[in-house]
């Protein structure tokens, strides 16, 4: 123990630096969430909560929605800004993706001579039709200036009125069976993961993850070391509208069905998500690993609840206090830096 | 025995002040944050209509000091003395209603407010139904404002003001607590020639009422000029207190870094090569004129003028910060329309601006994510990605060079003293080998060591090659540093001077006009 502790010294010495990750009490906080249930598990159910592969498989395949979307949001959030409509967009491009994706075998399709089409032609309008509305979000907020609050709260009613609008209130159903597959299974899961890992990559390895952070930090100083913030803010909400709008795609695959009422508040729990895995809404700080760990968070809290048979109105008000919580100790940390 | 912050605020109302040698008294203060000890038995005496001058290099403890000096900070060990009496005060307001006022750097007014809702915040004169008496409150400042001879409505939204007159309402705000005790943080590095003269004469005036005065400042000359006395801090010690009539600069300039400082400026005569920016007639409607001038390879063109006469507005319409309305920029003889940084960039202009904090710092990054973010643009970037490994190895490479004090690059910006803050983003720059660096007031709030190393990486560029802009409100450095010096005023370029022919009274004549 003190050899070990003295290498480290050295090493502290010659090479110092390299804090503990700040993923690691997040993900501390994680284990720590799922013992308490595991216990209160053995007492109450008498059954135990992390050994149930079924049960792990499920918690991650529900939050893998959020996930996506969350992956987007974060990068909202390290610009200093935020991103109200994701939950809408998720329903407007559910609707639209599922009015391309129906099976000439369905007796009321919407566009019956684009029935049975190739399913990477539901996906990419899905993908597209978010990705419009989150460069509409950018545009708005860099040409304009107003507040992403208000430009994404826009969006945010309005993309609900055209999920209501596109086919008066009736749900699109009889997709195909190669566009339900994307719901099954783990694909989800998996569609989450990439999604992560490429943004992970692209915030700490590219120029885009460059600027996108010093946007955050300090959007002036940014200005003058000659990145073009506008452009690049279009670009961060776009590609935050593109998530939201593959999310949308999975949840009609999912349900295999897509109704003008999905997604309804996802965007809340894409930003707790993200706050709880430790992205500042000041801007400039947060990680994707941070975010997935937050995601599973808000799964374990929501499965652990429902398996140790809690009301479903406890849930909502324990998962409130959590959101607050995850900000307060953040907004604490920063104060102990500055002090 | 120690005395309630109350009590002795009581007792100051009851009128029954005790004398005391000394107005305010700090002995053996010691003061630790985690990971350093920022004071180490320091002591501190102020005498009665006095003007106390504390001086030090950048971490060197004078912040600190004043801080617990106004209540901010409470000191671990040791003691402090109003009037003789051992006091603890807990808070800024404790402080305040003691009469110790301090007025910061930032200064802390509401935007929104007008001049004398500022100065009466939480003392509204009433109405007898409760409400604020806006004419008696207005009519009371506007008093205080004649008693200090300041010229100013008191109905003004404060947000409206220059940054110089916000300065002339904190001090009536202090003052009008009746303060036995004014701590001025820097109170001169962003006002005109004209207002520092305005000012000195309140410290003078508010010094004859009997008020003592802690003057932090880095400025030497502003210390022989209104200081009587000062006490030097260096590495978080006392060093001592002296009269400042009998020392010289020199003298103080030792005690502060523990070490001579052979050169200031140390200015080398290098080849000047061909024109490497012309400017005409350049133009922003509104704020500056016609301004028209040369740089040369090699060349350090000053740019002297008063706060607000234009220059900085030179400087951010030159590099795309706000794109000229009229006029023609040519860099080596061609034509450019710089309508934003990113072009200058391109065109391989670099720009150190004034506000390190504003428009500089990326304060929650680290020190590597600084150096290299303006380099990104168009180098060592492969398909997006950066090539971390050879960037970090360049930007060691520049930090040892530019010998920034830190134990490693993944340290936060904000963690550095102002010198190495302002070396880092010189780095930056130079990281993306300039042939023309615009440096906005480049030393202002570092200290003397880091000046000196400042001024002379910059005489190193010259000698590379590099059209040097340079912008300073000091008149020693812009006269010591310039080959030429362009001075304006009021938006307008009034003349340039060779090295030989400009002296501090021929550029403040142009200046001042």
């Amino acid at each position: 123990m003190s050899m070990n502790s003295a290498a480290q010294a050295q090493s502290a010495a010659q090479k110092p630096a390299r804090r503990l990750p700040p993923e690691l009490s997040i993900f501390l906080v994680l284990i720590g969430i799922a013992l308490v249930y595991e216990i209160l598990g053995w007492i109450f159910v008498g059954q135990s909560f992390l050994m149930n592969p079924q049960r792990l498989t499920i918690i991650i395949l529900q939050v893998s929605v959020i996930g996506i979307i969350a992956v987007g949001v974060t990068q909202v959030i390290i610009t200093g800004g935020i991103d109200l409509s994701s939950g809408s967009v998720v329903g407007m491009t559910a609707m639209f993706t599922a009015s391309l994706a129906q099976a000439s075998t369905w007796p009321r399709a919407l566009y019956p001579s684009l029935t049975d089409l190739p399913v990477i032609v539901p996906v990419a309008v899905g993908i597209g039709v978010g990705l419009l509305a989150g460069y509409i979000n950018g545009q708005l907020i860099a040409r304009t200036k107003i507040p992403p609050f208000i430009a994404t709260l826009g969006m945010m009613v309005s993309a609900r009125g055209i999920s209501k609008w596109y086919t008066k209130g009736q749900p699109v159903s009889g997709l195909t069976d190669q566009f339900n597959f994307i719901g099954t299974g783990i694909w989800p899961v998996v569609i989450f993961l990439v999604v992560a890992v490429i943004f992970h990559i692209a915030l700490r390895y590219t120029r885009y993850g460059k600027f996108t952070y010093a946007i955050g930090a300090n959007v002036q100083a940014a200005r003058v070391s000659g990145i073009n913030v506008e452009a690049h803010l279009v670009k961060v909400y776009a590609i935050a509208g593109a998530l939201a709008g593959l999310a949308g795609v999975v949840t009609a695959a999912r349900a295999q069905t897509a109704q003008a009422g999905m997604g309804v508040m996802y965007e809340l729990d894409a930003i707790a998500a993200t706050v709880i895995g430790g992205t500042s809404l000041a801007g400039g700080v947060g990680r994707i690993t941070g975010t997935v760990i937050g995601t599973v968070i808000l799964g374990v809290m929501t499965s652990g609840f429902t398996f140790l048979r809690v009301d479903a109105f406890y849930q909502e008000i324990v998962k409130g206090v959590i959101i607050v919580a995850a900000v307060v100790v953040d907004v604490y940390r920063q104060k102990k830096r500055k002090a | 025995m120690v005395i309630s912050p109350t009590t002795m605020a009581a007792v100051r109302a009851s009128g029954a002040i005790p004398n005391a040698e000394y107005l305010l008294s700090a002995e053996g203060i010691r003061k630790e944050f985690p990971g350093v000890v920022a004071l180490d038995d320091v002591q501190f005496r102020l005498k009665r209509g006095t003007v106390h001058a504390l001086m030090g290099e950048n971490g060197a403890g004078k912040s600190t000091l004043m801080k617990i000096l106004a209540g901010i900070y409470t000191p671990d060990e040791g003691d402090v003395l109003l009037k003789g009496q051992k006091i603890r005060l807990q808070s800024p307001l404790d402080a305040l209603e003691n009469g110790i006022a301090m007025i910061h750097q930032e200064l802390n007014l509401m935007p929104f407010m007008t001049v004398a809702e500022n100065i009466w915040i939480r003392r509204e004169p009433k109405n007898r139904f409760g409400f604020v008496d806006h004419g008696e409150m207005n009519r009371k400042t506007a008093e205080l404002f004649r008693r200090l001879n300041i010229a100013m409505d008191p109905q003004t939204q404060v947000r409206d003001l220059s940054v110089a007159n916000r300065q002339m309402v904190e001090i009536a705000k202090a003052v009008s607590y009746e303060s036995d005790v004014l701590i001025m943080d820097e109170p001169t590095s962003a006002l005109t020639e004209r207002e520092v003269t305005h000012l000195f004469q309140i410290i003078h005036d508010l010094r004859s009422q009997g008020i003592g005065i802690v003057y932090i400042t880095h400025k030497m000359n502003e210390l022989f000029e209104i200081a009587d006395e000062f006490s030097v801090f260096r590495d978080g010690k006392y060093i001592g207190t002296h009269a400042s009539s009998d020392v010289t600069r020199d003298d103080i300039i030792r005690m502060m870094v523990g070490r001579e400082i052979t050169q200031m400026f140390p200015k080398e005569e290098v080849p000047i090569g061909d024109v490497v920016l012309s400017v005409k007639n350049l133009t922003l409607k509104g704020v500056f004129h016609d301004v028209s001038f040369d740089v040369r390879a090699g060349e350090i063109l000053g740019l002297a003028g008063l706060v607000g006469s234009g220059r900085s507005n030179v400087a951010e319409t030159l590099f795309g910060v706000t794109p000229a309305t009229s006029g023609t920029i040519a860099i080596n003889g061609e034509e450019v329309t710089i309508d934003s940084p990113n072009t200058a960039i391109r065109h391989r202009m670099a720009f150190l601006t004034e506000d390190r904090k504003d428009t500089g710092c990326l304060l929650i990054l680290d020190i590597l994510e600084n150096m290299q973010i303006a380099v990104l643009q168009d180098k060592f970037v492969r398909n997006g990605f950066v090539a971390e490994g050879e960037l970090t190895g360049v930007c060691e490479e520049m930090s040892r060079k530019l010998r920034v004090k830190t134990p490693n690059l993944h340290e936060r910006i904000e963690n550095l003293s102002g010198g190495n803050q302002q070396k880092v983003l010189i780095g930056r720059w130079l990281l993306t080998h300039p042939r023309i660096l615009i440096l906005d007031e480049p030393t202002r709030g570092i200290d003397v060591g880091a000046k000196a190393e400042i001024h002379r990486f910059v005489t190193e560029l010259a000698r590379d090659g590099v059209a040097v802009i340079m912008i300073s409100s000091e008149m020693p450095e812009v006269l010591g540093m310039s080959d030429r010096v362009m001075v304006m005023h009021e938006g307008r370029v009034t003349g340039i001077l060779d090295r030989a022919e400009a002296t501090q009274v021929k550029v403040m004549e142009l200046a001042a006009q």
